[in-house]
C-alpha cells in the first residue's frame, strides 16, 4: 500500500513524528476516573484517547448466557463518531465486533474466571480519538480498569504494536505508519508470567523480521507495564505516603 | 526463601511477592513455588502465610455472615434481596414468618415490600447456589429507623477494630446503635439525628484513613471535640 513518493522514515532514521524506530509515543494512564463504573481507566498514547470502564462481577443478563462453572467476560470496543477524520457511524462495524472479540480473548487468560461462576463482567472500551494501535492501547486500559474494579487477576495485561515501515522494523505504529507501512504486529503480554495473550500480524514479514518485531514489541510492553503499574499505584499513593 | 515486598507495601495484580517456603493466603495465588498478588492491596505476612489486604474488592457471601440488604423482588414464596454482592440473595417466606406460610392467604408484600431494608443472616451458600437468608433470629428483620451508609466491604474489619475496640468506642461516644453488615452496609440508629451524623462521620473517616495506625485514638479525639463543639453552641 505504500506510496512511492512518500517517505515515512528519513535518511537519519527519524519517523514522521520525530521518533526513533524503537521509541514509544508519550503515554499517560489514569486509573479510577469514572465514579459510576466499578473500575475505570483512561489512556493517552500519542494522539490516541481511550476510556475503559468495567462493571461487575454481577448477575448476568440475559440469564441464559451465564455459565455454571465460570464468569463470563463481555467486551465492547467502540469508536466514537468523532474519533476519526471522517465521521464514523456509531453502529458497531465489522471491525469493532472483531476487535471486541480479540480484546476479550487477550484479557480472559489474566482473570480468575473460575472464582465466581454464574456471574458476568462487562468491559466497555470507548475510543474517543484514534491514531493507530488502538487495540493495544485498549487492552492496556481495560486491564488497568479490571484491576481497579478489584477483580482477581493472575497478572496485568499490556499490549504494544510493532510493524515494518519503509523496510525498517519500528515500535508503536501510529495511524499513517499503520496504513502506509508494510506490516503491523500487535502483541499483548502478561509481563510477570511472561505469557503472550494476543499476537496478530497484518502484512508480510520474513521470519527474521517477524522475530525482530516480536522481540521489539515485548520490550515495548515492558516499558508500558512500568507506566501502567505506576498509574495503578498512583491512585492509592495516599495509602503508601500515610504509612511512612 | 526470599520475599520481594515489605509488610504494608502496595502491590498490583501479578506482582511476585514471595518464593519457596511460603503459603498463598488471601488475594494471592501460587504458581509452582512462586506467590503472586491477585488484587491491588497491601502485603501482610502471617508467619509463613502471605496475604494481600485488598483495597478494592466486592462482597462474597459466607454462611453465618450478618448482612444488610434491599428487597428487590417479591416472588411466589419469598423475596429476592440485593446484598451488594455479585449474587442475588433469596429470603424464603417460611424463614420470615413466625408461622407456617400459606400461599393462598398470606400477602408477602404486607410483610416485606420492594425497597424495604432488612438485616439478615446467610444460612446457605456455595458456588452452585445463590445465598439464602433468614430473619428468624433476634436482632434480624426489617429496618424501621436509622441511617444507612455503604463502605468498601474489605474495610469492615477496620471499623470493628481489634477485638471490637473501634466499634464499641463509637457506640459509646455517640450513643448510637450500629449494625455492621459484612457486605459493607452499615446501619446507624441513634436518639437524635446529630448523634447519627456524628457516628457516620466517624465511620467515613475510618474508611478514608483505614490504612493508618493509631486511628482509634484519633477518632475518639475527633468525636470528643465534635461533642464539645455541639455542647458549646
Amino acid at each position: 500500500m505504500s506510496q512511492k513518493n512518500m517517505k515515512l522514515i528519513d535518511k537519519k532514521g527519524v519517523r514522521l513524528d520525530g521518533r526513533k524506530p524503537d521509541e514509544l509515543r508519550p503515554i499517560k494512564i489514569d486509573v479510577g476516573i469514572l465514579s459510576n463504573a466499578d473500575g475505570s481507566a483512561y489512556i493517552e498514547q500519542g494522539k490516541n484517547k481511550i476510556l475503559a470502564a468495567v462493571f461487575g462481577p454481577k448477575e448476568l443478563h440475559p440469564k441464559h448466557m451465564a455459565l455454571p462453572d465460570r464468569m463470563v467476560l463481555r467486551c465492547r470496543y467502540h469508536m466514537a463518531p468523532f474519533s476519526v477524520q471522517e465521521r464514523k457511524s456509531p453502529a458497531p462495524s465489522r471491525r469493532e465486533v472483531e476487535l471486541s472479540k480479540v480484546i476479550r480473548e487477550a484479557l480472559e487468560p489474566s482473570i480468575f474466571l473460575e472464582y465466581y461462576p454464574r456471574t458476568g463482567i462487562d468491559v466497555f472500551i470507548e475510543v474517543l480519538q484514534a491514531d493507530g494501535s488502538t487495540r493495544c492501547a485498549s487492552i492496556t486500559a481495560a486491564s488497568s480498569a479490571l484491576a481497579d474494579a478489584g477483580i482477581p487477576m493472575r497478572d496485568l495485561v499490556v499490549a504494544c504494536s510493532t510493524g515494518k515501515v519503509d523496510g525498517t522494523i519500528v515500535l508503536d505504529l501510529m495511524d499513517t505508519e499503520d496504513k502506509m507501512g508494510e506490516a503491523d504486529v500487535p502483541l499483548a503480554l502478561m509481563p510477570n508470567l511472561n505469557a503472550i495473550t494476543l499476537l496478530q500480524m497484518d502484512g508480510q514479514l520474513t521470519l527474521e523480521e517477524f522475530e525482530k518485531a516480536v522481540n521489539l514489541a515485548l520490550e515495548g510492553c515492558k516499558k508500558i507495564y512500568t507506566l501502567q503499574k505506576e498509574a495503578l499505584k498512583a491512585k492509592y499513593v495516599s495509602f503508601k505516603e500515610a504509612e511512612e | 526463601m526470599p520475599t520481594f515486598f515489605e509488610r504494608k507495601q502496595l502491590v498490583v495484580p501479578g506482582d511476585l511477592i514471595a518464593e519457596d517456603d511460603y503459603i498463598a493466603g488471601e488475594n494471592t495465588y501460587a504458581e509452582g513455588k512462586r506467590i503472586y498478588a491477585s488484587r491491588i492491596g497491601i502485603v501482610d505476612y502471617e508467619n509463613k502465610k502471605v496475604n494481600v489486604v485488598a483495597l478494592r474488592a466486592f462482597y462474597i457471601p459466607k454462611v453465618g455472615d450478618i448482612v444488610i440488604g434491599t428487597v428487590t423482588e417479591i416472588g411466589f414464596n419469598g423475596w429476592t434481596v440485593d446484598v451488594n454482592s455479585p449474587y442475588q440473595a433469596i429470603l424464603r417466606a417460611s424463614d420470615a414468618l413466625s408461622r407456617p406460610f400459606r400461599p393462598q392467604r398470606d400477602d408477602l408484600s404486607q410483610v416485606l415490600d420492594v425497597g424495604d431494608l432488612i438485616v439478615a443472616k446467610i444460612t446457605a451458600y456455595d458456588r452452585a447456589h445463590d445465598p439464602q437468608l433468614t430473619v428468624a433470629e433476634p436482632g434480624l428483620g426489617k429496618i424501621t429507623r436509622g441511617q444507612i451508609i455503604k463502605i468498601t466491604p474489605t474495610k469492615i474489619p477496620r471499623v470493628i477494630g481489634r477485638k471490637g475496640s473501634m466499634i464499641s468506642m463509637i457506640k459509646q461516644e455517640t450513643g448510637c446503635q450500629i449494625i455492621l453488615g459484612l457486605n459493607g452496609v452499615i446501619l446507624v440508629t441513634g436518639k437524635t439525628l446529630e448523634d447519627e451524623q456524628l457516628a457516620i462521620m466517624a465511620i467515613n473517616k475510618i474508611e478514608e484513613e483505614s490504612h493508618t495506625s493509631g486511628l482509634t485514638d484519633r477518632i475518639t479525639q475527633m468525636l470528643k471535640e465534635m461533642k464539645e463543639k455541639r455542647g458549646a453552641n
